[in-house]
């Protein structure tokens, strides 16, 4: 079992005939994902990695004719809202955005009417997912994790890829591992993640990297507190971070006094989750 | 990105709020001339994008034009919190009789728009959020829909706004609402919003933050930069499409993710160095990109070590090293460089820096603690 994506999932790759999506798309086919269609306006009818994948006009033309349940957009930050909106409206129901840089209120409008239709929406700005043996919807490099029973949940991407990493030296694997992105506001949040990991049925264990900005891991604590009965290890980046600088990510950043790193471990540990002082001390506390 | 006072000001008066006819000067000479144009008692207000200029004494009131060329001498040879004073908006002088925030922001949270007021303006809004939280009336606006007017009403009876003002307290929170629509704001606040003796309202302070990932569709937004305000480190990172803060510490960090680069100044504290900055270089790593980086960390002259720090996931390792020879060749670090290499084809990327005389490391402590050793040595 896994959560989210596995060997059913029906793949449909926004933006495929660009660089980024074209290389990933063939990563993601090396590694046994089912990619069953593409989509660039004006290249529909043609076909990309050597006759693998049939590319169309629209999301609508490509899901009628593939029964594409799933997709992934790898289109730049002033087309990504758009390409949400596309694959909502012809029916797609779980959409993960890669694009880094959407614009904030972009994000707000998205969010809105994505909830308003009950379509699931992971990131943007973020690695994807990965159901190692089974589907990599993402750019989670497959061959960093190996198949196991440990959830993992994370706001990184290179981060993430240590912790995998760090765990496959020990021969630990995951059932999924899922980025939820860096964005001050996305589609799938730590809750909605701890939820589905403590419904699945293989997963036995989760791991749950947060960073500093907003409140998401104070939040996700009172739930492991009150609604999880797995056990949940935690690191939190940023400890160093100062207060009003954006690192990296649109929603790392420590504003009005909230979303401190200190504040996160202290609302974790409240909650029972042990939290590792470095990445490398996952495996030990698992 | 934030904007000057003067900027926001500008942006709110074009949007339909209703704010003062001042100008910025750049000397003395230019403050007297606009105090003299303006007539009357003028408002002298350093440009600088810290908060507490007030209590700084950067802004301040003269009685007459000779007196503003005074004043704004002395404001213009300032520094507040460490930043030199270059501009000064001269300002009419208003007569207040009460004084309001109003403000909208990105709320997090409820993942959407969210107006602030408060019928005690002037002060700091965090603080009163903090003290008297029940003196902020918030409401929150669909994204989809947009402000409508009865929101703008409710926001006028909580904070028993005298009645006469409701229909032009309306029309200033559309304004505000347009200037925060249509910039794509992440915050554009007006504190204070004063009614004048006169029974008036104006917007006498402004302050707006933009989206920095929305500027591609705001060029005009773009220029208004200032770029005199922010450390040049951080501005020669931008152009090379690297995220760079400067810190005080004396090891200077690579790495390629956000998370991983925090998380990297936060080893090296943990083994007792101090980072001297957070730089992402992104995923891939070239050789164009990592010696930008190292010659931004290199005009730090604390830094007495570097640490790289690169996960190899689908860039292998050893092309990542290749990158980092290769950079090496045009940027000649002087002093002792850490690397760790982790991920796909690792050893062989070790192995490749190893014989070019660098310090290498498997895991992130190894090379926290013979980075923190180097920088002390």
């Amino acid at each position: 079992m896994s959560i989210l994506v596995n060997k059913d999932t029906r793949l449909l790759v926004q933006g495929i005939t660009g660089n980024e999506g074209l290389f990933h798309t063939q990563q993601m086919l090396a590694y046994g994902t089912k990619v069953v269609a593409g989509t660039r306006p004006g290249k529909g009818g043609e076909w990309v990695l050597d006759g693998k994948v049939p590319v169309f006009d629209s999301c609508k033309s490509a899901v009628e004719a593939t029964g594409a349940n799933t997709s992934i957009i790898f289109v730049s930050a002033r087309f990504a809202p758009d390409a949400i909106f596309e694959a909502a409206d012809a029916g797609i129901a779980f959409i993960v955005c890669i694009t880094e840089g959407v614009p904030v209120q972009d994000m707000m409008r998205v969010r809105e009417y994505l909830d308003q239709k009950g379509v699931r929406l992971l990131g943007p700005n973020c690695p994807g997912l990965l159901t190692p043996g089974e589907a990599k919807v993402g750019i989670i490099p497959g061959n960093i994790a190996i198949p196991g029973s440990i959830g993992c949940v994370s706001r990184s991407g290179t981060l993430t890829y240590e912790v995998l990493y760090a765990l496959k030296q020990v021969g630990l694997g995951a059932t999924t591992c899922v980025g939820i992105g860096g964005d001050p506001i996305n589609g799938t949040n730590f809750i909605d993640c701890l939820q589905m990991f403590e419904d699945d049925p293989r997963t036995e264990k989760v791991v749950m990297i947060g960073e500093i900005g907003g409140s998401d891991e104070e939040k996700a604590a009172q739930f492991i507190a009150s609604k999880m009965t797995k056990p949940v290890v935690s690191f939190i980046a940023g400890q160093t971070a100062p207060p009003g600088k954006r690192m990296g990510h649109a929603g790392a950043i420590i504003e009005g006094g909230s979303g401190s790193a200190a504040d996160k471990v202290k609302a974790l540990e409240a909650a029972g989750v042990k939290v590792a002082k470095h990445p490398e001390e996952i495996p030990s506390l698992l | 990105m934030k904007l000057h006072e003067y900027q926001s000001k500008q942006i709110f008066g074009k949007h339909g709020v209703p704010v003062p006819k001042g100008r910025v000067a750049t000397t003395a000479t230019e403050a007297r001339q606009i105090a003299e144009e303006l007539g009357g008692r003028v408002v002298i207000k350093s440009q600088v994008l810290v908060g507490g200029r007030g209590k700084a004494g950067g802004i301040r009131l003269a009685k007459s034009p000779k007196e503003a060329e005074e004043v704004a001498t002395q404001i213009l040879g300032m520094e507040i919190k460490g930043l030199p004073v270059r501009k000064v908006l001269v300002d009419p002088a208003a007569n207040i009789e009460q004084e309001i925030y109003l403000g909208i922001t990105n709320d997090r949270a409820a993942r959407r728009p969210v107006f602030m007021a408060s019928g005690a303006g002037g002060v700091d809004i965090e603080e009163v959020a903090r003290t008297a939280p029940e003196k902020i009336i918030k409401v929150h606006i669909d994204p989809l829909l947009g402000l409508r007017d009865y929101q703008a009403n409710d926001i006028a009876v909580g904070i028993d706004l005298p009645k006469e003002h409701w229909k032009h307290f309306v029309e200033v929170c559309r304004g505000l609402w347009r200037a925060y629509s249509e910039c794509d704001a992440t915050l554009a606040e007006i504190n204070p919003l004063v009614i004048t003796k006169e029974n008036t309202l104006i917007a006498l302070d402004g302050k707006m933050l933009l989206d920095d990932n929305a500027l591609f569709r705001h060029p005009d937004l773009a220029e208004m930069r200032d770029v005199d305000e922010e450390a040049p480190a951080e501005t020669e990172a931008r152009k090379y499409d690297l995220s760079f803060i400067k810190l005080d510490g004396t090891i200077g960090c690579m790495v390629n993710g956000a998370g991983l680069a925090m998380t990297t100044m936060d080893i090296v504290k943990l083994f007792g160095g101090a980072p001297a900055n957070f730089l992402d270089i992104g995923g891939g790593a070239g050789a164009e990109k990592v010696a930008a980086a190292l010659r931004i960390i290199l005009a730090d002259k604390n830094v007495k070590a570097i640490l790289l720090n690169v996960f190899g996931g689908i860039t292998r390792c050893d092309e990542v090293a290749k990158g980092i020879l290769t950079a090496l060749e045009d940027v000649k670090p002087n002093i002792p460089m850490v690397v760790r290499l982790v991920g796909t084809n690792a050893e062989e990327g070790r192995k490749l820096l190893a014989d070019a005389n660098m310090i290498t490391a498997e895991t992130l402590a190894d090379a926290a603690k013979k980075a923190v050793a180097a920088a002390t040595a």
